[in-house]
């Protein structure tokens, strides 16, 4: 029976501080919570009062929970993803070039190089312009890319699968940071590094990771860099190094030395070379809870640097898309807020699944180079409870007494707190060819939260 | 005996687990709660468990125990500590609270959502403080009646209840949520579909010397035919079941005859006695629900009965009666007495008969009643009780109207209403050479003081009632209508 009447009263207010003023001079303990008034209109009130969203909500977030991520392969997107000459994919919702932005021009600039698609950045503009490729979203073939994300068929590809699902991503080797293909440089270095990752790194991975008896278990290593002061987006430093860990010995045992070598030291000083694996091994965990009806949760926080796009469970796999937003933070060299391009990546991926922004409380030793402070991080982690389903034990956070990660955000709660997931992020110059110019925070744009429930709407039967 | 549970993905330091095992061991053979690392995995082994197929990332719990009693207290144990070691480290990464279910999911006891947003928002913090196993009482106004329906329905499925919308008062377990005044525990249940007329009642029986268990509002449309009285049922059933009620009342204003009627069958198969005092041209009011209460229970003190005759006799007034009021069921209970002794019409923002509508903001010709509370008359504006300035405004109109020979005022005491309500009128009512009749609800207790507003308002020349209806019978009496 309702406990109302026989046990002590536990209450809080919302709305008329008079009335939470009227509680206190009783003495009795409440809560006035930060109410304002929610976004979102009639179609908020219509998926509050749809009775499958509870229900769809927490089955997601135990699906998520539930879901694993094994590495099972390294091969090249031409096998892995069955991708075909003349055919990229890139991160976020779908782009065409007459809209996309310079790290996504350039980017596919380089891999027109890479692919020996033409001899001069000329030559591959025109032929882009002319749309003579088949661009795609990583994400239609369950594939995710960092910053620029564009895979081309001749790019090995990390392999994950989880056990729970059998679903599989897939993600391409980190190339490090700088000047590199994702954050949209073309320079012959840029190839060259590339050129070297085909022939070399991504066989290399591959015998070591054929070599193993047992899966690497990308979710473990994820659960033990939380705790090591990683947050999995922008800092993997743990990860990287638990990773190599893992797999070196299997390919000294496979690779010839000077080749080993430099794959180790390759490997070992990208600290983002883990990232790689991070991101579909998130993909798996958010892809386990898609397509549940009536579900509010989101599935997908992608941006290609012009739109930012989500998913969500129970709208399968339409995009809602806003503007992609300029992130804030700091810079690298002589590098300014002018020279920044708006957000872009599939990386927010991490955020989806619970980690990277979400988890900012684990990872201090960052907090500076995006630029923030260790109470802003715990605050963030706080905040981001505030508009997610639950929570994931496997994600621990030592500083809050391993509470786990923030996980499944809602969008009914995003409309309702105002609180937009927060985001870590690297940034891109403006510029085609330019590369990275810093690291920052960002947030997605409002209106891609009340797109979703209008499709949400729509959706109830 | 054995038994072993495997959580997968279920993430504990070691340290907190040491602490599980440890308490978990006190009285059993053999318990180990641990991670299912190689170690641990190890250790389990010579323990003489035998383990299903595990990952380090799973969490173990095996026990050894004497008897199928003793193995399942130690899980019991585990499942407390485990709860224990979240419930702490939740409170001490305690975060802000942007919705009342989060804020609540962090405490203990009954929860309950107190929501006084507006209207049309109202609806969406209420179901979800329902989908996370909280009571609901809904101050604000404005909810569609499909939405009421559809939030009491779900508190049905659940075992929850939902006070409101439109709830102003409740009292549980001596805690007075909204509108409500400071009454001695006791063992009267209260049932309201009604803010003042629970208010009413309870301060009438704390001032025979009767206390209450609770008073759990309803919400004007409860007995409504299309809500059905959902709520009404479940609070029948809440205090029949409670261990400190006795006696129980129900106090409505005029409900749908089909829902008083299967409410009172409710009753009839109910373990305790429920008195029921429905407002109505065949009802009864406040006041005579509150001596059916003292009868009941065999208390013959009531306070009110002579304050007619204290009154004193002022001699018939030319004009006609005027009713300013904060309370709306006061405010119909006025008008009830007043349309049964004088057989004319009594016009007002909420007539008992729709042809006796008026604007409340115009003057007045004949006997005329005025709900400051009523919803339109506090779009933009607080409540009467909190903000006086409008009801002020017309008692200073009507003290130089000529066709108004006597005023009748109620003036509301208790949590949430203005700390000075009698200050706020005196300067006002002192000027009138009319005579005032109001009935003051409230208690000794309450953080204005019973006995010092109804000193501040009778120096101001006012005559002071503890009963609605003595104060309109008064007022009548000075009118010189025929009772």
């Amino acid at each position: 029976m309702n406990k109302l009447l026989s046990e002590s009263l536990a209450t809080a207010t919302a709305g008329v501080s008079l009335l939470h003023d009227a509680l206190l001079n009783q003495g009795v303990s409440t809560q006035a919570v930060e109410w304002s008034p929610p976004l979102g209109g009639k179609d908020l009130h219509d998926v509050m009062a749809d009775q499958r969203r509870s229900v769809a909500n927490e089955l997601a977030l135990s699906k998520m929970l539930n879901s694993g991520a094994v590495l099972v392969d390294v091969k090249p997107a031409s096998e892995a993803l069955n991708l075909g000459r003349g055919e990229f994919l890139h991160a976020g919702p779908p782009i065409e070039w007459s809209r996309a932005s310079g790290p996504m021009r350039g980017a596919l600039i380089a891999a027109m190089l890479y692919e020996k698609m033409a001899d001069s950045a000329e030559a591959a503009e025109l032929i882009l312009e002319k749309n003579g490729v088949a661009l795609e979203p990583c994400h239609h073939r369950g594939a995710v890319g960092p910053m620029a994300g564009v895979v081309t068929p001749s790019m090995w590809m990390f392999e994950l699968q989880d056990p729970s699902t059998g679903n599989k991503s897939w993600c391409s080797l980190n190339e490090g940071l700088g000047k590199v293909l994702r954050y949209g440089a073309y320079s012959p270095e840029v190839i060259e590094r590339l050129d070297w990752m085909r022939d070399v790194l991504g066989p290399l991975l591959q015998v070591g990771v054929r070599a193993r008896e047992e899966h690497i278990d990308v979710r473990a290593i994820i659960s033990q860099m939380i705790q090591m002061g990683d947050e999995g987006h922008n800092r993997n430093r743990a990860g990287t190094l638990m990773f190599l860990r893992d797999l070196l010995p299997f390919m000294i045992e496979g690779g010839t030395s000077s080749d080993v070598a430099r794959a180790a030291r390759f490997v070992g000083g990208n600290d983002h070379f883990f990232l790689n694996l991070v991101m579909p091994a998130c993909k798996l965990q958010t892809r386990a809870a898609e397509n549940i009806p009536g579900s509010t949760i989101v599935t997908v926080m992608a941006r290609n640097g012009t739109d930012f796009g989500i998913q969500t469970s129970g709208t399968g796999n339409e995009w809602f898309i806003g503007p992609a937003q300029t992130p804030h933070g700091l810079y690298l060299g002589n590098y300014t807020a002018d020279d920044a391009n708006p957000d872009i990546g599939d990386s927010a991926i991490t955020e989806t699944a619970g980690i990277g922004g979400f988890s900012m409380a684990a990872a201090p030793a960052i907090v500076r180079f995006i630029g923030g402070s260790v109470p802003d991080a715990l605050a963030t982690t706080r905040r981001m409870y505030e508009i997610c389903e639950g929570e994931n034990p496997t994600f621990g956070i030592p500083v809050l007494e391993f509470r786990g990660a923030p996980t499944g955000i809602d969008v009914t709660r995003v409309l309702r707190t105002g609180i937009l997931p927060q985001i870590n992020t690297g940034m891109a110059g403006k510029v085609a060819g330019t590369g990275q110019v810093g690291a920052g925070l960002v947030t997605p744009p409002m209106e891609a939260f009340t797109a979703a429930i209008a499709g949400l709407a729509t959706r109830i039967v | 005996m054995i038994r072993i549970e495997i959580r997968p993905g279920f993430y504990r330091d070691s340290v907190s687990l040491m602490q599980v095992s440890q308490r978990a061991g006190v009285g059993v053979s053999g318990a180990l709660v641990a991670m299912a690392t190689p170690l641990n995995v190890e250790l389990a082994i010579q323990m003489g468990f035998v383990l299903p197929p595990t990952s380090p990332n799973d969490l173990i719990i095996a026990i050894d125990a004497p008897n199928e009693e003793s193995l399942s207290h130690a899980f019991d144990v585990v499942e407390e500590v485990l709860d224990e070691q979240l419930r702490k480290s939740r409170e001490q990464s305690s975060d802000s609270g942007f919705t009342p279910a989060r804020t609540l999911g962090r405490t203990q006891g009954a929860g309950i959502a107190l929501i006084s947003v507006p209207g049309e928002f109202a609806f969406i913090d209420a179901v979800d403080a329902l989908e996370n196993d909280m009571n609901v009482m809904i101050f604000s106004d404005n909810v569609t009646v499909q939405d009421e329906i559809l939030l009491k329905d779900i508190a049905i499925a659940r075992d929850l209840l939902v006070m409101g919308p439109d709830c102003g008062t409740a009292i549980i377990g001596g805690v007075g949520l909204g509108f409500a005044n400071v009454v001695s525990p006791g063992s009267v249940g209260i049932i309201a579909a009604s803010g003042t007329g629970a208010q009413h009642l309870t301060t009438l029986l704390d001032h025979a010397g009767i206390g209450i268990s609770h008073c759990i509002g309803l919400g004007g449309r409860d007995l409504s035919s299309a809500v059905a009285g959902r709520s009404a049922k479940q609070a029948l059933a809440l205090l029949d079941a409670d261990e400190h009620t006795d006696l129980i009342v129900f106090v409505s204003k005029p409900a749908a005859p089909e829902v008083a009627e299967s409410l009172q069958n409710v009753a009839r198969a109910m373990k305790k006695k429920v008195i029921f005092g429905l407002l109505g041209p065949t009802g009864s009011d406040i006041t005579e629900t509150a001596e059916k209460v003292l009868d009941e229970l065999g208390v013959t003190h009531r306070p009110w009965v002579n304050e007619v005759a204290d009154a004193g006799s002022t001699g018939p007034t030319g004009g006609s009666l005027r009713g300013l009021f904060a309370g709306g069921t006061l405010c119909d209970e006025a008008m009830l007495i007043a349309s049964k002794r004088t057989r004319v019409p009594i016009f007002s923002n909420i007539p008992l008969e729709k042809e006796w509508l008026i604007d409340p903001f115009g003057p007045a010709t004949s006997h005329a009643f005025i709900d400051f509370g009523d919803d339109a008359m506090t779009v933009g504006r607080a409540h009467p009780m909190i903000d006086s300035k409008l009801r002020t405004e017309r008692l200073a109109k009507e003290i130089n109207d000529p066709s108004c020979g006597v005023i009748l005022m109620d003036v509301v005491l208790g949590h949430g209403a203005t700390s000075t309500p009698g200050e706020e009128l005196s300067a006002t009512i002192s000027e009138s050479s009319k005579p005032i009749f109001i009935s003051l609800i409230g208690t000794t207790l309450d953080p204005q003081n019973f006995e010092r507003q109804k000193a501040i308002l009778a120096q101001a020349g006012a005559k002071v009632f503890l009963s609605n209806a003595y104060a309109t019978h008064a007022a009548l009496d000075a009118l010189g209508v025929p009772r």
